[in-house]
């Protein structure tokens, strides 16, 4: 099952824990689970069903381009992190 | 251990294009002045652009007064942000991506209820001349109610601040710039975003340091300092379709922008690419695109808005100031425990500040196993911030490597030796959380280690050596490239990049790799946004790794195509042909053989022209480092750093262009040398800045510069087809510390401000 870092901002959701397990081959799939456990927490990541502006999505060490639609391994690490940006409004 | 060499090649990849040095494509252009850069757009009918900008950082606007400037003869038009719809200041996405809140970029180009920094545009004119348009300006009145400024982070996160945004939401969670609040209520701040990240366990690690150091470091807004200014003409046609020229990196961001701004479809805009005299970030985002376009509805002619060199100092975007905060914990045998950073970044008078790179890269080239980032972004009386090379990570690095050097001191273990021993690598946990894929930080550092510079005698009194390393992501992104086969033999090929740092030239160097055809039969050019599919802006170090991946895979499918039509000549299967060596050949009759040329004039007559295109959107992208060894001398009686020696070791994947890879390191030392020991934003306290123009704002000439050495290490990135990482961004950010270190190797003095000017090095020498 892959295994999501949570950003610290949200690990209250978690009852403080870092690191959880969320099934799914999707981050579509990924997401839905993690609100399954943590309710709440999808409306933290996504907004109008996309992933929301400013995240960047990282599965097993690389930046993603499909946002919800990116494919994961059961054995995936994911992260959701502050996406690097220039200062744009 | 490596052996120097100048360059230091790791790939066993032999290519016949990549890694030459060919003539760019636009070098004729260039010299002869031929080339067309935004404000040389001519046409019949062209109104002259002004605009009136707050004399105050801080004020209400309570009413502006056109009627008597409208009077006056020659002038065409006046807008004001009423002109402009009415837009959402909520965070939103929209569908390219490169916006996050319309409504305050629409309020940064003409202001709407308040001007926020002195600079702020207010109004524009359209008039049949220049004279005109600013005597214009002078008779526009405005009604002004004067707010107390914020001018710095510090003022602005006290609790008694004034608020700059009525409704401002500080966002907690993870997502960009904050917005405003849908209702009223609650307190207003001037805290856009707070965010942190956190690895393993700090406070364990730092119990088990036996040296702990811990420092604060403050820098000021500096400028990219692009000798073009913006510049924009626009013509929004009696069929409501408007066309703008201008000078961006990137024209689909100048549609995109401009269209939401204005309010059109974005079909109905189209976005012309001109020459660009610099951007290093700074032109992302639009100014004066939005404001020629309602003059031109206005008017009814198309108009010109060019700014002053003083307007763009005032009226564009700078980097951030920033205050950070950063202590780390090491063993006595030099082993980093655990390390923790405070970063506050001005935003400007918008939310927004590339805190989120300085907090992603600053720790990177480090393997930490504990370690803790605040990052806190703050609006205040200034122009909105904007990119500038490496964004975030250049002021980071400040802190962060003269601490490290700190550390290497106080445990008497040689600073390269020290980073050695702490290097990320392959495997390694960053503190954002993912773990690093191939990168070539051990090598870039044995590099350095090497190199005859770090060996040498500093031959003379009052001098120094530091070093200091730096790390950037590199970006990806969307990218489209489209090639048309011509029956000579030679290829048009169309991206859609805006060409700062010579990448028409690495695009179409990777597209002739491919089909092994010289580079200089290709004939690359910028597509504007009708003319090639979406591609992200040229930012984040992204052009030759995704547009040149767009240029190959294109290669590929002209390749295929003439793989198909050499088979339809030869009536064979297609898998009985072949493409070697830039020619097709049947793989069991030696007669049957085509150069590439020989088929490109035989394809009208059996089949049609060849059209290759390819678009991608590829985010794997290749982390780079790089470390810099500089030599200064500091003059006891004025305080003065000269730069004796600096030489630049960069890990790029594989340079396509070696001399282009040499240029850019070269061009963003030389601006680290500026930002580092002369540039800011002299601000008075009324919010004034008192250097905008390039006498007072001192940036570095070739006078005041040695010959910057570049070593190019080759660690190539598997993610890529030819192995590219990126250049561009990485070179700005270790200087600040390095010549930081260096003044403290040659003076005992540690320098946390920026910059580290004569006065303030004086001071620091007269206090000893």
């Amino acid at each position: 099952m892959p295994e999501v870092w949570i950003p610290v901002s949200l690990q209250r959701l978690t009852g403080g824990e870092g690191r959880v397990q969320a099934s799914g081959s999707t981050i579509r799939q990924v997401i839905d689970s993690l609100d399954r456990q943590f309710p709440g927490i999808k409306a933290r990541l996504c907004e109008d069903g996309q992933i929301m502006d400013g995240i960047a999505v990282i599965v097993d060490g690389e930046d993603t381009a499909l946002g919800i639609l990116e494919k994961v391994s059961p054995d995936s690490e994911i992260h959701f992190l502050q996406a690097i940006g220039g200062g744009c409004l | 251990m490596l052996e120097y060499k100048p360059n230091i090649i790791l790939t066993g990849e032999e290519y016949k294009v990549l890694g030459t040095n060919p003539l760019r494509h636009d070098a004729t252009d260039k010299v002869t002045g031929r080339a067309r850069f935004g404000a040389d757009i001519q046409m019949p009918g062209l109104l002259s652009g002004k605009l009136l900008r707050s004399p105050h950082p801080h004020a209400i606007i309570n009413s502006i007064d056109v009627t008597e400037a409208l009077n006056l003869e020659g002038v065409k038009a006046i807008v004001t942000s009423k002109d402009f719809p009415e837009t959402s200041d909520k965070v939103s996405d929209v569908p390219e991506g490169e916006l996050r809140n319309i409504g305050f970029l629409s309020a940064n180009c003409l202001a709407r209820e308040k001007a926020l920094y002195k600079g702020h545009a207010i109004a524009a004119v359209a008039a049949t001349s220049p004279e005109i348009a600013e005597e214009a300006l002078s008779l526009i009145k405005v009604d002004y109610e004067v707010l107390q400024p914020v001018l710095n982070a510090t003022d602005a996160m006290k609790s008694d601040a004034p608020a700059l945004h009525d409704r401002l939401m500080t966002v907690t969670q993870m997502m960009g710039p904050g917005g405003t609040k849908d209702e009223d209520g609650g307190q207003s701040t001037n805290v856009g975003k707070t965010f942190v990240m956190r690895l393993g366990d700090p406070e364990e690690g730092f119990n088990n340091a036996d040296l702990i150091i811990e420092r604060e470091f403050k820098t000021v807004a500096v400028h990219q300092g692009y000798i073009e200014p913006h510049t924009s003409t626009a013509f929004w046609g009696p069929d409501n379709k408007l066309t703008i020229w201008s000078s961006s990196q990137g024209q689909f961001a100048v549609r995109e922008q401009t269209a939401k701004i204005v309010g059109l479809p974005i079909s109905q805009v189209k976005a012309v690419p001109m020459e660009i005299g610099g951007g290093f970030g700074g032109k992302l985002t639009v100014y004066v695109e939005p404001v020629a376009a309602v003059l031109s509805r206005k008017s009814g002619q198309p108009v010109k808005v060019t700014m002053s060199r003083t307007e763009v100092f005032i009226g564009s975007g700078p980097t951030s100031g920033t205050q950070i905060k950063v202590k780390i914990g090491a063993t006595k045998e030099g082993k980093i425990t655990a390390a923790q950073a405070h970063l506050v970044y001005e935003a400007g008078a918008f939310p927004g500040s590339p805190v989120a790179g300085g907090a992603r890269c600053m720790f990177a080239p480090y393997e930490i196993p504990n370690a803790e980032i605040e990052a806190v972004d703050v609006v205040i009386n200034a122009p909105k911030v904007a990119a500038y090379r490496a964004p975030g990570a250049p002021a980071a690095a400040f802190a962060v490597e003269q601490v490290v050097d700190e550390i290497s001191q106080q445990l008497g273990i040689d600073p390269i030796e020290f980073r050695l021993t702490n290097a990320s690598k392959e495997g390694t946990r960053q503190t954002s959380g993912p773990t690093f894929g191939p990168i070539g930080n051990i090598q870039v550092l044995e590099a350095a280690k090497q190199h005859p510079h770090y060996h040498s005698d500093l031959g003379g009194p009052n001098r120094g050596r530091g070093v200091a390393s730096g790390y950037w992501g590199n970006g990806g992104g969307p990218a489209s490239a489209i090639a048309s086969v011509h029956p000579d033999g030679r290829v048009s090929l169309i991206e859609g990049s805006p060409d700062i740092g010579g990448t028409r030239t690495t695009a179409a160097m990777q597209f002739a790799e491919v089909l092994g055809i010289p580079p200089e039969d290709v004939n690359p050019s910028v597509g504007d946004t009708d003319s090639i599919g979406f591609t992200s802006p040229t930012g984040g170090s992204s052009v030759t790794f995704k547009t040149g991946w767009a240029c190959y895979t294109a290669a590929l499918d002209v390749k295929r195509q003439m793989i198909d039509r050499a088979a339809r000549i030869w009536e064979v299967e297609v898998d009985q042909v072949e493409y070697t060596d830039g020619a097709l050949h049947h793989k069991s009759d030696p007669e049957l053989k085509l150069s590439f040329q020989d088929l490109a004039a035989k394809l009208n007559s059996t089949g049609g022209p060849i059209v290759g295109r390819a678009t991608i959107d590829e985010r794997r992208t290749g982390p780079a480092f790089a470390h810099h060894i500089v030599d200064v001398e500091v003059d006891p009686g004025t305080g003065k750093v000269s730069i004796i020696r600096y030489t630049a070791i960069q890990d790029v994947g594989k340079a396509i262009h070696p001399t282009y890879v040499e240029g850019q390191i070269q061009g963003g030392v030389v601006q680290g040398i500026g930002w580092a020991l002369n540039e800011e934003y002299a601000i008075t306290p009324d919010g004034h800045m008192m250097n905008s123009n390039f006498l007072d704002y001192r940036m570095p000439t070739s006078l005041d510069l040695p010959m910057i050495d570049t070593v190019i290490v080759e660690v190539t990135h598997p993610g890529h087809p030819f192995g590219v990482r990126g250049v561009a961004e990485l070179p700005l950010v270790p200087p600040m510390a390095a010549i930081a270190n260096a003044i403290h190797n040659a003076t005992g003095l540690r320098m946390t401000e920026l910059p580290m000017a004569p006065p303030k090095v004086l001071e620091r020498l007269l206090s000893k």
